[in-house]
């Protein structure tokens, strides 16, 4: 939509006074700043509503629990980035766990963690490639694709593979669950933790930071999903970059499974499906715009804080966590209505 | 005669059917074919074809337009309308007058749903997609959240049985009903100056801004009609398996999108006929029984479904139009 037309809808709405424009042209200058707010804002809110929140265990508590899907959301994030969207994470993740969990136990029982970390990364990564490629063959709109490839990713490993639990996951995985990074006493005497493959998600972040800001396929990922035909003239292939965000998005899926086996120490092949919307959900309070060219990994950091946070203290302001889904439902569409929004009135749809 | 033509797609779908029964026919036997079954089949097109409907509107609305929500506000409405009624023994209402109610308040409460996806899409200008998975999760989470997720039983209700069941001219009821419902979705799209107007806002949405086209109005149109096929699809859910729960369906988003794919629909907008929606969905479940018949396991399904998929969408990649002898596939409305 070209800027003359965004004059004209927003003229029309009388959506933006003086003000409202400022802000919203705010917002959107700084992608990560919104949701951090937010995040804030909801930590004081819970602090008001219930004072015991504030213990540092909390914050223990909730670096642990947004390892796994503070991994899939930064691959979403890349992929909403370059244009694309993708739903089959959870399944690329389910897949690469069991199928490496399996095989380590059965024929390399004294594998190091590393390899298995390794294997996690290139075979999740194998998967998103068929993502981008059927995208690119097929032409139709990723979110159709990537839902079939969901149902052929989870349908291929509950049927060729396997449905049963795997209890005794492999000596190098466990002890990497035990490793710890740093911990403390909860005002209850309860032990609280960060463990040492939280350190997987933050390098996980460092690195896709990197990628995206400090090297030419990072420019070329934003470039692409904001305009493609402009970032084919620019010289880059465009095919190609769709293919790396996709590659990229089942990279950090196949860790996610592989860290969701260490954490619970057992490998279900039927655990991860159904948290896709959560993850968007994420990614979507973080400004990652379905529309392409916006994704940032602050504020994808934020969103996954955020909703991680909230799935966790409804029960401590006095909402019974039967809310949870609902809660989350209405965070994506305020999320979706609030940037529809500020894309109007800062003129940048 | 025109609304009938036969485009390749159709003609495809007649073929995909045919060839369906004649496989399942030579695997399985004369079972297959027993009227016991048709019928059985027949019921269990109804729910997946209304869903289908509600895709294809989206998708023919274009700019990536897509309705997810549907089996979540289906499954919302059927629940919501039974805890209005409450149990069948304590409604004091005939049979007949409890599934007439039952169809008035979910269809309401369908089109409620709709409404708000209308107007976050419409009027706010969020894409379908964030939307309307939003709205997904939020439908079922208010499902959850009304039975502490625990699923309805409705018991055993005669007329409700039979709406779904008991054959009247050859098949049950709620098919009828699915096909009264698809006729006159189809007239809308046809017949009526704001189809015609759906179809051209689809193929190009600015030509049809400068054209005059109240597209925020017709958004508001697709979906408020999508939400109350949806409901209609949850009084013939909670009819045919005399419950209702949350969860009911979860494959269904994809099944859905999969008919609509099936029956030509292109996801890039502007085009659709609900004729090849019907068919597809009647080819899918025929698929679905034969399936059955085997003894395929759920998971070996929905690998099917997911290979499938992107099977017809590499099929609408290939142009066939040009050997097509008689008058060439147009898009748009006719």
């Amino acid at each position: 939509m070209s800027t003359a037309d965004t004059r004209a809808t927003s003229g029309e709405g009388g959506i933006a006074t003086p003000g409202t424009q400022r802000f919203a042209e705010w917002v959107a200058a700084h992608p990560s700043a919104f949701p951090l707010g937010l995040l804030l804002l909801t930590c004081a809110l819970v602090a008001m509503i219930n004072p015991a929140f504030l213990q540092i265990g909390n914050v223990y508590d909730l670096l642990r629990a947004s390892v796994v899907t503070g991994l899939f959301a930064l691959g979403v994030m890349v992929v909403l980035s370059s244009g694309g969207l993708d739903v089959s994470f959870t399944a690329i993740g389910a897949l690469v766990m069991y199928v490496i969990t399996r095989y380590v136990i059965d024929h390399a029982p004294d594998m190091p963690m590393a390899p298995i970390l390794v294997a996690g990364l290139v075979g999740g990564c194998l998967l998103g490639v068929i993502n981008g490629v059927l995208v690119n063959l097929l032409r139709a709109p990723a979110l159709i694709i990537t839902i079939a490839t969901q149902y052929a990713f989870r349908g291929f490993l509950l049927t060729f593979i396997g449905t049963s639990l795997v209890m005794n996951i492999p000596a190098s995985m466990s002890a990497f669950n035990d490793l710890t990074l740093v911990q403390g006493v909860n005002a209850d005497g309860q032990r609280v933790r960060v463990p040492a493959y939280f350190l997987v998600f933050a390098a996980a972040a460092v690195v896709s930071w990197l990628m995206l800001n400090k090297t030419l396929i990072g420019r070329a990922v934003y470039a692409t999903g904001a305009r493609p035909e402009i970032a084919a003239r620019l010289g880059f292939n465009v095919a190609r970059v769709r293919v790396f965000a996709f590659a990229w998005a089942g990279a950090l899926a196949g860790l996610a499974g592989i860290l969701h086996v260490v954490s619970n120490r057992l490998a279900n092949p039927f655990d991860l499906a159904g948290n896709e919307l959560t993850v968007i959900a994420a990614v979507v309070i973080g400004g990652a715009r379905i529309t392409g060219g916006t994704g940032t990994v602050g504020g994808t950091i934020s969103g996954v804080l955020l909703i991680t946070l909230v799935g966790s203290v409804l029960i401590q302001i006095g909402v019974p966590s039967i809310w949870r889904t609902a809660v989350i439902g209405a965070f994506i569409i305020a999320a979706g209505i609030f940037y529809a929004w500020v894309d109007r009135a800062a003129g940048r749809s | 005669m025109r609304y009938l033509r036969p485009d390749i797609q159709l003609l495809g779908l007649v073929v995909i059917n045919a060839a369906i029964l004649i496989a399942a026919y030579q695997i399985i036997g004369a079972r297959f074919l027993s009227p016991f079954n048709l019928q059985s089949m027949a019921g269990q097109v109804p729910e997946i074809g209304l869903l289908a409907l509600g895709v294809t509107l989206a998708m023919i609305a274009g700019r990536g337009g897509i309705d997810l929500s549907g089996i979540a506000l289906a499954n919302l409405s059927g629940i919501c309308a039974y805890l209005i009624l409450g149990p069948f023994g304590d409604s004091g209402f005939s049979g007949t007058g409890y599934l007439l109610a039952l169809m008035a308040l979910s269809v309401s409460f369908g089109l409620a749903g709709g409404i708000v996806n209308g107007v976050i899409i419409g009027y706010l200008g969020v894409t379908s997609i964030i939307a309307t998975l939003g709205t997904q999760l939020l439908f079922t989470g208010i499902a959850v959240a009304l039975t502490g997720g625990s699923a309805q039983t409705l018991g055993f209700i005669p007329e409700l049985d039979d709406f779904a069941n008991e054959p009247v001219a050859g098949m049950p009821l709620s098919v009828w009903l699915f096909l009264g419902v698809a006729l006159c979705v189809a007239a809308w799209l046809r017949l009526t100056r704001s189809g015609q107007q759906l179809y051209l806002m689809g193929s190009n949405v600015k030509a049809a801004r400068f054209a005059g086209i109240p597209s925020k109005a017709l958004l508001l149109k697709v979906y408020m009609i999508a939400g109350a096929m949806a409901g209609v699809a949850g009084v013939i859910i909670a009819a045919r398996t005399s419950s209702l729960k949350w969860d009911y369906g979860t494959s269904y988003v994809l099944v859905a999108i999969l008919v609509a794919v099936m029956a030509g629909v292109r996801p890039e907008g502007g085009h659709g006929r609900v004729i090849c929606v019907v068919l597809a969905a009647c080819a899918l479940q025929l698929l679905t029984s034969f399936f059955n018949f085997l003894a395929l396991s759920n998971f070996l399904r929905d690998f099917a479904w997911g290979v499938l998929l992107l099977a017809f969408l590499a099929v609408m990649r290939v142009d066939l139009s040009g050997y097509w002898p008689l008058r060439p596939a147009r898009d748009g409305p006719d």
